[in-house]
């Protein structure tokens, strides 16, 4: 195939190598030359594929739906989380935001709570643990009743997918400098906390999830750097209504409020 | 047959989870609780703060003024309690509210710190080798660290300097505010250590009275837009006002050229009561 | 064909769900917890399944090869989900959702399966709703619909253009919830690489754990695979990079029969690849298609931008070939005419590999402003990808491979022909027949996993009541355990000069050659002989770097392909024998003269269903008959 409408550029690419949590990590050297209509993980595809003919282990890197939402993929580029485009996941970062000669710096996610695993691979497991504490509503399979017994204000229902939005792909720990998880927290609580079916569970969700997310994260300055990294825009909002949620939770009578 | 987390996530916990205190003291035990406490103590101290710089401008009215001015602080509470008794009683709540939120900062900062323990750590502050571009965070927000203890140093020298009086020595006189606010910033040195930490304030409470609101959970669409407004006039009034001390005496506005009374503990001091009397009469 | 035995229950159509539920045994709640039960994938089938049995009291392993279950390819569907609520009193019905999924799935499908499915479709939005679904809403607070995939009635739920990702969201919540309270216990990172059974009954798995390397085996009642559909075997699909066929094929290996493996399923509205380097496509939402209007130039090689082509020049062939259904005919309908207008010489782009998607005449009728609130997202999301801006100058689109209907045959049990294997979601064969209709197949998996397979397990597993699990020291466990360890050090050990990829890349080159939108006879035994000697240069010349003991992203590869070159040759050997054309099975010498899929419903209203028989033989086909009873065959047409 032929006739490509993209320029080539050479970057130099400063690529972070680590062969595991425990291993000293450092950076490696690579130039390459790329289409600007590639995305950045095609380059690194390409440049795996040279290393991999050179002999040399490719780059270990993570990325699944290549379509920004699925959340696996993400990498530190030049410093930013998801690299320089606004609302933009790894994945979906093209080359054509570069120029030629340019030198891109790619690190690995970094915070206590994501250990490297290898090279650009971070384990985000305890956003996981953050849901399992209370990122849900009960409702057992059969339980619910019909879908349109319950009118969701519009706002509210808006709100509540602003918040659902959340790719838990963990930049927004990832670009804080105190390494807090409370976009992704807050999220997750805002969005259930807005619906009518949330409720029953408002206060102990929020309880548990928030003191869930401190055992891994540390502890929000209100930088606002998150939301600038998030691939899908959440809003500080959330994290306010998180903190609001919180104190309610600890003081609530719920016994006369209904809810547990 | 349960998992344990460890085997689950295999992410073991940075900071672990120690048993419940009662209520309320629970609440200081995480961070969002603290970032509370930090918020509602900011709240308190730009407060005093705040006052204490609306107090000071009677330095302008000349020093039977401003001498009145300290004096009424001691009678608060009139004839009803003993004398001074209601200003130690703010003394202390403003003491314990610094000390809260002293160590609710220390404490959540290391939180923090630990947190981004493997994140190649640069002087407290995690730093990516691409260089960290910042894009939401504000001059101010990122040296809350800085500005923080700065100010609290600079607590300490005022407070020996102008409350204790250790360095202005024999020149100290208790009672006669005017007096020794004039002499201990007349020094140029002196000046400008207050005018760095009354910037270092202002930065400290721009940041902070911002973010008090989204830690508090004070958000509303209407009202939001707003907010930096506030912070930015509160951070505004404060240094216009706490600057005006150190550089109108450099300028040579507050001096005791055109003072009538007597400088001492005794004879001065009740000139000066009686001097403001006279005002009033 | 004794072996093929749908067990579809007697009765009327309607009511054969409802009696079955009642006829089928049981297991008390405090035996449930003596069950072990192994779900494997937690995409919308596998999450919902895994949660659903949980909170029955079952003890359930989920495993995931992702490192949370959220990350599922579930996650990518944009569109939404039907539900034959009629919600908008536009005449819908379980009946009418019924009828339009198996002419959907041109009457390749089971009946009785699509019933049930639009059965219980009404309760998914009913749970979906009450796990926090943030499903659009009118300002009445009420749900909201749309008509989706040129059916004639709103009934897709949706959520924003990201329906997927919330249903997954709501599923994968319910499963965190059963971990939470012990009843599921989860396993990320670990990939499936063998079936074990003991005396002819799937007795448990062989997983790989994709950090460590370690290679474990897993004991239980009875194993579910909900793994996804096959759609990589392509190679550019816009199926996710890690997607496979691994789980379904080694079950297969160990005796499942492999369904319809040639039904797979094209969408229109793709972005068309950029280079040589492409890794994956990029599905734009099919509802573009209902304000955009799909050209080429009439000149063959016209280099002139867009805009610069006047009417005259320009052909709107899906307007001018189907003035019924215009630019909305089905997938498969709008898919080969892509094709054919590119192969043509008709293809715009650089590399002349798509077809304008013109939004001009919708803007200059509905304003910027209207169109930008309905489609602002893709256009964003197109642009980001092209660097075209889309309200200036036409989309360019092109097909691409998005689904597979084939799969795992199961029978109405969901149970493959291996006693206590299962298989839900798009892994199985599914009620979508030759092809699937917009938004179903997230109602297909989670009507399977909440609502289908959570009680037919029972009927077989009550009759297990006593029997302990096979240790996992058994022979059959540590002969399966050693023989995955092996397969790991052959990988390593070949070192020969191209990578996994490469190969993957040729092999999809191949396949989307030989069995794809357009498929016929020479061009198949082309494509098995092509596909054969790639597959041998792959067994011996593929370079795989690093150890085992580690992540090792080439090592899990390597191990995929491997599985994705033996299905290339089955589903090339299943289009040669499915004489006919049927749904996305398009078969050349097998259309209407006026160039429409042509059945063969004397001949092919079957399923046909391979059966393994070892290395290096051909599979045996098997036939499940299909008989209808409520739907009359009729010849599609959207003329």
């Amino acid at each position: 195939m032929s006739g490509s409408h993209g320029e080539t550029i050479n970057v130099t690419l400063k690529v972070w190598r680590q062969t595991s949590a425990d291993a000293p990590g450092g950076f490696e050297t690579h130039q390459q030359a790329i289409s600007t209509d590639a995305s950045f993980l095609e380059m690194l595809d390409l440049l795996n594929e040279e290393l991999n003919a050179a002999g040399k282990e490719p780059i270990a890197f993570e990325s699944d739906c290549r379509e920004g939402i699925c959340g696996t993929c993400g990498v530190m580029i030049n410093g930013r989380a998801h690299g320089p485009q606004k609302a933009t996941a790894t994945c979906q970062l093209h080359m054509r935001e570069f120029a030629d000669d340019d030198e891109i710096v790619i690190e690995p996610f970094r915070a206590t709570g994501f250990p490297v695993i290898r090279d650009l691979a971070v384990d985000r497991s305890p956003l996981d643990a953050i849901i399992e504490a209370g990122g849900y509503i009960s409702v057992n399979t059969g339980a619910a009743s019909d879908a349109n017994l319950t009118p969701v204000p519009k706002a509210a229902a808006d709100q509540a997918f602003d918040a659902a939005a959340c790719i838990g792909c963990g930049a927004c720990v990832a670009a804080c400098p105190n390494s807090a998880a409370q976009l992704f927290t807050s999220a997750k609580i805002g969005h259930l906390g807005l619906l009518p079916q949330g409720q029953a569970e408002r206060w102990s969700r929020t309880e548990a999830m928030v003191e869930t997310m401190e055992e891994f994260f540390g502890s929000c300055t209100n930088h606002g750097e998150c939301t600038e990294a998030c691939p899908k825009e959440i809003s500080l909002d959330f994290i306010a209504l998180m903190n609001r949620d919180y104190m309610k939770a600890k003081v609530k009578n719920r016994g006369l409020a209904g809810q547990h | 047959m349960a998992q344990t987390t460890g085997e689950r996530y295999r992410v073991a916990p940075v900071h672990r989870r120690s048993r419940e205190w009662p209520f309320p003291l629970n609440l200081y035990q995480t961070a969002v609780g603290r970032k509370w406490v930090m918020a509602l103590t900011g709240i308190g101290l730009i407060g005093f703060v705040l006052a204490h710089m609306v107090g000071n401008l009677h330095v302008y009215e000349g020093p039977a003024r401003m001498h009145e001015y300290a004096e009424s602080l001691r009678t608060i509470g009139g004839g009803l309690v003993p004398k001074s008794a209601v200003l130690w009683l703010l003394r202390l709540g403003l003491l314990s509210m610094f000390v809260l939120h002293l160590h609710s900062a220390i404490s959540l900062s290391r939180m923090s710190r630990a947190s981004s323990e493997d994140a190649g750590l640069v002087s407290g502050a995690k730093r990516y080798a691409g260089g960290r571009e910042h894009v939401a965070a504000t001059y101010a927000s990122r040296t809350m660290r800085w500005t923080g203890p700065i100010i609290a140093l600079f607590i300490l020298y005022h407070l020996a300097d102008l409350t204790w009086g250790w360095w202005l020595g024999d020149d100290f006189v208790a009672g006669d505010p005017y007096h020794n606010v004039s002499t201990s910033l007349s020094a140029l040195p002196v000046a400008i250590l207050y005018i760095v930490a009354n910037v270092a304030l202002a930065f400290h409470i721009f940041h902070g009275a911002w973010s008090m609101f989204q830690s508090l959970g004070i958000n509303n669409p209407r009202y939001n837009h707003l907010r930096r407004g506030l912070a930015t006039l509160l951070a505004g009034l404060i240094l216009v006002g706490n600057l005006s001390f150190p550089i109108l005496t450099q300028a040579g506005l507050i001096d005791e050229d055109n003072r009538t009374c007597p400088i001492g503990e005794v004879e001065g001091n009740t000139c000066l009561a009686e001097e403001a009397e006279g005002h009033q009469g | 064909m004794g072996i093929l035995e749908s067990k579809v229950p007697e009765g009327t159509l309607a009511d054969k769900w409802e009696n079955h539920k009642f006829s089928m045994n049981l297991v008390n709640p405090n035996n449930k917890r003596k069950f072990d039960i192994i779900v494997v994938g937690t995409g919308l089938a596998g999450a919902s399944a895994a949660a659903t049995l949980g909170e029955l009291g079952y003890r359930v392993k989920a495993f995931t090869f992702h490192d949370s279950p959220r990350r599922a390819h579930s996650i990518a569907a944009q569109g939404g989900i039907n539900a034959a609520k009629n919600y908008t009193n536009d005449g819908d019905s379980v009946h009418r959702l019924f009828y339009d999924t198996v002419k959907g799935g041109d009457y390749r499908s089971r009946e009785a399966n699509v019933h049930r499915l639009a059965e219980v479709s009404v309760n998914i939005i009913d749970q979906a709703t009450a796990q926090g679904v943030p499903f659009a809403r009118d300002y009445g607070g009420l749900l909201d619909n749309r008509s989706f995939g040129g059916a004639q009635v709103s009934r897709t739920f949706y959520a924003r253009g990201q329906t997927g990702q919330q249903l997954l969201i709501g599923a994968y919540s319910a499963l965190m919830r059963q971990v939470a309270a012990g009843t599921v216990e989860l396993h990320t990172r670990a990939e499936l690489l063998d079936v074990v059974k003991k005396d002819g009954r799937a007795c448990g798995i062989v997983v790989r754990d994709l950090l460590s390397g370690e290679v474990t085996p897993h004991s239980a009642h009875a194993v579910v695979l909900a793994t996804g559909g096959y759609s990589n075997v392509y190679f550019l699909s816009t199926n996710a990079m890690m997607c496979n066929v691994t789980a379904a094929w080694r079950a297969h290996k160990r005796g499942a029969y492999f369904a319809n493996p040639c039904y797979t399923q094209i969408h229109p509205t793709c972005i068309p690849a950029s280079d040589d380097f492409q890794s994956k496509l990029t599905l734009m939402s099919e509802s573009l298609r209902n304000d955009g209007r799909i050209w080429v130039p009439s000149a063959f090689d016209d280099t002139r931008p867009a805009a610069d082509i006047p009417e005259g020049d320009r052909d709107y062939y899906l307007e001018r070939k189907y003035p019924a259904f215009g630019n909305l005919v089905p997938r498969d309908v709008a898919s080969r005419n892509a094709k054919t207008v590119c192969d043509e010489g008709h293809g715009v782009g650089p590399l002349k590999n798509g077809v304008y998607l013109d939004f001009a005449a919708a803007i200059a009728r509905n304003g910027l402003d209207a169109i930008s609130e309905k489609y602002g997202n893709l256009f964003d999301m197109y642009q980001r990808i092209t660097g075209e801006n889309p309200y200036e100058q036409p989309m360019r689109i092109y097909p691409a491979i998005h689904y597979t209907m084939g799969g795992l045959w199961v029978d109405y049990h969901l149970m493959t022909t291996v006693p206590g294997l299962y298989s839900i979601g798009e892994a199985n064969f599914s009620d979508h027949g030759a092809n699937r209709l917009g938004a179903s197949a997230l109602m297909q998996g989670l009507a399977d996993g909440y609502f289908v397979l959570p009680y037919t397990i029972g009927d077989d597993l009550a009759g297990q009541l006593g029997n302990p699990v096979v240790p996992v020291d058994d022979p059959v466990f540590t002969t399966a355990v050693a023989g995955i360890e092996d397969e790991a050090h052959r990988w390593l050990s070949i070192n020969g000069t191209r990578s996994v990829d490469h190969f993957h890349r040729e092999l999809g080159r191949i396949v989307w050659d030989r069995i794809g939108m357009a498929r016929n006879g020479p061009g198949l035994e082309k494509g098995l002989s092509e596909i054969s000697a790639l597959r041998s240069e792959f067994h011996s010349d593929v370079r795989v770097l690093g150890s085992a003991d580690t992540l090792n992203q080439s090592l899990e590869k390597a191990g995929r392909v491997a599985d994705f070159f033996e299905l290339a040759e089955l589903m090339a050997r299943d289009a040669l024998e499915r004489s006919e054309s049927c749904g996305g099975h398009f078969r050349e010498e097998h259309q209407t003269a006026q160039g429409e899929a042509q059945r063969d419903d004397d001949n092919f209203a079957h399923v046909a269903a391979w059966e393994w028989n070892g290395e290096g033989t051909v599979q045996t086909r098997h036939r499940e008959e299909l008989t209808f009873e409520t739907v009359a065959l009729s010849q599609r047409s959207y003329k």
